[in-house]
């Protein structure tokens, strides 16, 4: 077992993109526009969360600090999370979930394919099982998102909107930092820059069918995989997500 | 507010009908309806509403309007002349024991 301080931060990396993510969608229970999105959003965030289950219980056992999955999920403060900033922004509109989605899922999939050839074998066979459900979550929110991008006038104003607000977000997932060069260094994951041209290429290719302008920059808000400047939504997200076992602590169903 | 009868009631997707085949082998069963914008979307929802228990392992989708189905008025012509009919029913063959169950 790799027991490096930076195996155990790049399990938290993928960790928490799929906790707090699958937090976000969740929100959505109950609330989506039609019963099949519903149904289909509650699937997706089950499907991040089970993966959260994996790459924290082997993050945990990593650290050998006695600490397990829930532990992690549920026990640290802000600080401590290194998901992107992509995310932890709201929901907005249901138009304006569809594209974070989009833009992580098109993202996690390249990640994860490049995962699935690692030299730690744990994290090779977590990504063979998530890739399977990542490629469903992408062709689903691809798709979606060019409808309604080539929608009526309304559903194409809302998704430019949507896509103004959040491509400062995607620069994150591609900057590499110490963590992620010593995990290309020793095989374990890609360095994210290598997953760029992948990424732009489906994305651009997707924004021509939805008929959507990607933002002539490259700008991007930095600060959540290092945990350094998360963005205040995440304390918002942690309050409901960990008030239960604060307030309850060992709490079990 | 008076009913036009060219536009529907509500600004919705179409109905569609969902059949799922279990297992390989076995026939398409229809399991419900749901609706959609267009059958490759009908097909995701149909996946998502249908099969998240592993319940499938293909997935029919046909827009409602396209099925044509009896008229529950013509209950009468269409079904009971066979109910006094039992000499259509293969029960009054001998089945060697050797053949086993049928």
């Amino acid at each position: 077992m790799n027991t490096s301080p930076e195996y155990f931060e790049f399990l938290c990396q993928m960790g928490d993109n799929t906790l707090i993510l699958g937090h976000r969608v969740s929100e959505w229970c109950g609330h989506a526009p039609v019963l099949e999105e519903d149904i289909a959003l509650a699937n997706t965030a089950l499907d991040l969360i089970g993966q959260t289950q994996m790459w924290l219980g082997l993050a945990a056992e990593a650290e050998g600090a006695g600490r397990d999955a829930d532990a992690l999920a549920m026990l640290r403060d802000a600080w401590d999370f290194r998901n992107c900033l992509l995310v932890e922004q709201p929901n907005g509109d249901f138009g304006q979930t569809m594209l974070r989605q989009f833009l992580f899922d098109t993202w996690h999939l390249e990640t994860l394919r490049a995962l699935e050839t690692s030299t730690e074998p744990r994290v090779a066979e977590i990504a063979a099982k998530a890739v399977k459900e990542v490629s469903y979550h992408l062709e689903r929110s691809a798709e979606t998102v060019i409808a309604l991008g080539d929608g009526t006038e309304e559903s194409h104003a809302r998704m430019q909107a949507a896509l103004n607000l959040l491509w400062p977000y995607v620069g994150e997932m591609f900057v590499p930092d110490a963590v992620d060069l010593a995990m290309a260094q020793a095989g374990i994951a890609p360095n994210p820059t290598s997953l760029r041209p992948a990424f732009d290429a489906r994305v651009i290719e997707a924004m021509i069918e939805a008929t959507l302008i990607l933002p002539d920059s490259r700008f991007a808000h930095k600060g959540g995989r290092s945990g350094k400047q998360h963005s205040e939504h995440l304390g918002h997200i942690l309050t409901q997500m960990q008030w239960l076992q604060r307030v309850y602590p060992g709490a079990v169903w | 507010m008076s009913a036009d009868p060219q536009k529907p009631a509500r600004n919705e997707w179409p109905l569609w009908e969902v059949f799922i085949r279990g297992q390989h082998g076995m026939s398409h069963r229809h399991v419900g309806s749901l609706h959609a914008p267009d059958e490759e979307m009908a097909i995701k929802n149909a996946r998502d509403v249908y099969t998240r228990r592993n319940e499938g392992v293909s997935i029919w989708v046909v827009q409602a309007r396209h099925i044509a189905a009896s008229s529950p008025s013509d209950k009468g012509p269409l079904y009971e002349p066979s109910e006094t009919k039992v000499y259509r029913h293969p029960t009054f063959f001998d089945i060697p024991d050797d053949v086993g169950a049928m």
